[in-house]
C-alpha cells in the first residue's frame, strides 16, 4: 500500500495534466460524484461539521491498525475536495495521519478552499481527520 | 451586444470613472462586482475624504480648543445635519452616529429592556436579518417580554393578515426591516407603522438594505426609530444612524457609559449629556462620520429617483436573463423590491455556483445571507444572491449570466 506522501505525489502529478483552473475544477467535480458516499446512518448531527457555507460529514472506522474514512458534503466542489483528502488520509495507520500535512493541495492550486474564511467546513474536517487519529492512536496504545 | 444597450439616459460610465475598484482585476478577469448588498464600493470623492481627514484635520472632537478639534468637530457636526436632512430628521441631535445598523439596534433593545415588562410583547418579521431577530430574543429573556414573529409567504412578502392577528394591546415595539437583505422585498412599512400606532407600539426600522435605493422620510413615514449603515451607502465600514423621535430618546437610559456621554460627575451621582451625546459615549468615528455625510453627498448629486429608476432596468434585465436558464429558482418575487436577485439553479449548491462565478471575475454572496429563517421556508441550503448598484451595467449582467450558464454546464 502506497504511504500518505506517495499518494499525496500521484494526486499533485494528476493535476499537473491540466492547464487551466476550469479542467482542475471538472475533475474534482468528477472527483466529488464518484466519492463513495457515506453510509445514510452516519449522515446525522453526529457526524456534521457545519460550514456557513457548506456541510460536511466525516465517519470513521479503525481495521486491523489503519483507519478508514467516510465522507460527503452537500456542495459538490467541497466533495470533490473532500475526495482529495480522503484518498490521501483514508486507509492509514494513525501516526502517519498525524505526521502527514495539506501542503499538497497548496501545490495542485486549490490552497483557497482551505481557507477559514472560506467557512465551507473542510478546515474543521482535517482537524476532525487529525483528531479520530489522535484517538485511535491512544486506543492502539492502550 | 445588442441586447445590452442601455436604454436610460443614466450616464453609467462616467460614474464608473468615480470607483477606481472597478477597474480591478479577480483571477484574471475583470471585475464584475454584485455583491452590492453587503457592501458598496466607495467613489473617489468619499476617498479623498478620508485621506483629507488623516492629512489635515485629524484631532478628538468637542473637548480641544485647538484648531484641529474645532475644524474636525465642525466637519462631523456638518456631517450629522447632512444625515439629518437627508432623512428629514426634524433636530440635529436626534441624529445619532453609531457604529452601524446592528449597534442601532442594540441601542434601542437596549433602552427597551428597562421599560418592557413580563407580558408585554414584541414583533419581529420573517424576513430579518440575524441581526435584528438576536438582540430582542435577549431582550425578552431578560424581561420576560413574548416574541412573535409575522410570518411570509411563498413569494417571500410579509403576510399582513397574519400581522394585523398579532397586534394587541400587548404590543410595544414592531421591528422590521425596510428592505429584505435576502431577497430584496420592499416591506409597507407605512401600514406597519399606522397600524402598530394605533394599538400604542412603536416601530423601529432597519434601513440598512432600503437606504442605498431608497430616501426614507422620517418624518412622513411617521417612524419612532430608523437605523442604517454607512458602507451600505458608498460610505465607510463602522459607521451608521440612529433616528429616533425626541420622546423616545429622552426616555431610553443610555446605551454605554464613557466619555462625551455625561454632564457631571460626582462620587456621588452622575448627570447624563443631553442628545445626542447621551448616546454617542467614547471617541467616535470621527473620520467614518465626515466620509458618511460625503457619500450622502455624492449620492443626491446622482439623485436617489435617477439612481432607483436606473437600479430597476437592471434588475428587469436581469430577472429576464436569468429566468431563461433551465430550473433556474428566483426567491423573492415581491413586484416591490430592489435590485436583488436571490437564486438557485435545480439541485446545484450555491456554494458550488458562487466558486464558480469567483473563478470568473463575478463577486455574488452565497449562503444563507445570514436569514436562515427564510431558508428554512424554503428548505434549501441557501441561495445564490446577485445585488445591483447604481455603477453596475448591463454588459455586467451579460458576463455574469454567461458565467452562471458555465457553472450550471460544468456542475449539472
Amino acid at each position: 500500500m502506497s504511504s500518505i506522501q506517495e499518494i499525496q505525489q500521484e494526486i499533485i502529478e494528476e493535476f499537473e495534466m491540466f492547464d487551466d483552473w476550469m479542467q482542475r475544477y471538472e475533475y474534482m467535480i468528477e472527483l466529488g460524484k464518484s466519492l463513495p458516499l457515506i453510509d445514510d446512518k452516519y449522515k446525522t448531527d453526529e457526524y456534521i461539521i457545519k460550514g456557513c457555507q457548506s456541510k460536511v460529514w466525516v465517519h470513521a472506522d479503525f481495521n486491523e491498525g489503519n483507519i478508514e474514512f467516510t465522507a460527503d458534503s452537500d456542495a459538490i466542489i467541497t466533495k470533490g475536495i473532500i475526495a482529495i483528502l480522503i484518498r490521501s488520509f483514508s486507509n492509514q495507520p494513525p501516526q502517519a495521519i498525524l505526521d502527514a500535512d495539506t501542503s499538497f493541495i497548496d501545490k495542485i492550486g486549490l490552497k483557497e478552499h482551505l481557507s477559514p474564511t472560506r467557512a465551507n467546513g473542510l478546515v474543521s474536517m482535517i482537524k476532525q481527520i487529525k483528531l479520530y487519529a489522535v484517538a485511535y492512536q491512544a486506543k492502539a496504545e492502550s | 451586444m445588442a441586447t445590452a444597450s442601455t436604454t436610460s439616459t443614466f450616464d453609467v460610465l462616467r460614474i464608473r470613472e468615480d470607483f477606481p475598484i472597478l477597474n480591478r482585476k479577480v483571477n484574471g478577469q475583470p471585475l464584475v462586482y454584485f455583491d452590492n448588498a453587503a457592501t458598496s464600493q466607495t467613489p473617489q470623492q468619499v476617498i479623498d475624504v478620508i485621506v483629507d481627514y488623516y492629512s489635515n484635520y485629524n484631532a478628538n472632537i468637542h473637548r480641544g480648543v485647538h484648531a484641529l478639534s474645532q475644524e474636525a468637530t465642525d466637519a462631523y457636526e456638518q456631517a450629522r445635519i447632512k444625515l439629518q436632512k437627508h432623512f428629514n430628521i426634524p433636530q440635529a441631535y436626534q441624529t445619532l452616529f453609531t457604529s452601524g445598523t446592528t449597534h442601532g439596534i442594540n441601542i434601542v433593545a437596549s433602552g427597551f429592556s428597562e421599560i418592557l415588562k413580563a407580558g408585554d410583547e414584541i414583533i419581529v418579521s420573517a424576513l430579518e436579518h440575524h441581526s435584528n431577530i438576536v438582540p430582542w430574543q435577549m431582550l425578552c429573556e431578560k424581561t420576560g417580554a413574548v416574541l412573535k414573529v409575522i410570518p411570509m409567504t411563498d413569494s417571500g412578502e410579509l403576510d399582513m393578515n397574519a400581522f394585523d392577528a398579532l397586534l394587541s394591546a400587548q404590543t410595544k415595539l414592531v421591528f422590521v426591516n425596510h428592505v429584505s437583505n435576502a431577497l430584496g422585498t420592499v416591506n409597507p412599512i407605512e401600514e406597519i407603522i399606522a397600524k402598530t400606532h394605533q394599538v400604542g407600539g412603536a416601530v423601529l426600522v432597519d434601513g440598512a438594505q432600503a437606504s442605498p435605493h431608497i430616501k426614507a422620510d422620517v418624518q412622513a413615514l411617521d417612524v419612532d426609530f430608523y437605523v442604517v449603515s454607512g458602507h451600505k451607502m458608498c460610505g465607510p465600514t463602522g459607521v451608521g444612524m440612529l433616528y429616533g423621535k425626541e420622546a423616545w430618546l429622552e426616555k431610553l437610559p443610555p446605551y454605554q457609559g464613557g466619555g462625551e456621554m455625561i454632564d457631571q460627575v460626582t462620587f456621588e451621582k452622575t448627570t447624563y449629556a443631553g442628545l445626542p451625546h447621551k448616546f454617542e459615549a467614547g471617541t467616535p468615528n470621527i473620520c467614518g462620520g465626515i466620509a458618511f455625510g460625503a457619500a450622502i453627498d455624492y449620492m443626491n448629486a446622482i439623485g436617489f429617483d435617477a439612481i432607483a429608476a436606473y437600479e430597476h432596468e437592471l434588475l428587469v434585465y436581469a430577472t429576464q436573463q436569468l429566468l431563461e436558464i433551465e430550473d433556474l429558482r428566483i426567491y423573492g418575487e415581491s413586484k416591490d423590491k430592489t435590485a436583488v436577485i436571490s437564486f438557485n439553479v435545480g439541485s446545484i449548491h450555491p456554494y458550488d455556483i458562487g466558486t464558480i462565478l469567483d473563478k470568473l471575475g463575478v463577486a455574488v454572496r452565497t449562503g444563507h445571507h445570514c436569514a436562515q429563517p427564510i431558508m428554512d421556508f424554503y428548505k434549501i441550503p441557501g441561495t445564490v444572491r446577485a445585488s445591483f448598484s447604481f455603477y453596475n451595467t448591463k454588459e455586467e449582467i451579460d458576463v455574469f449570466v454567461a458565467a452562471v450558464k458555465k457553472a450550471v454546464s460544468m456542475l449539472g
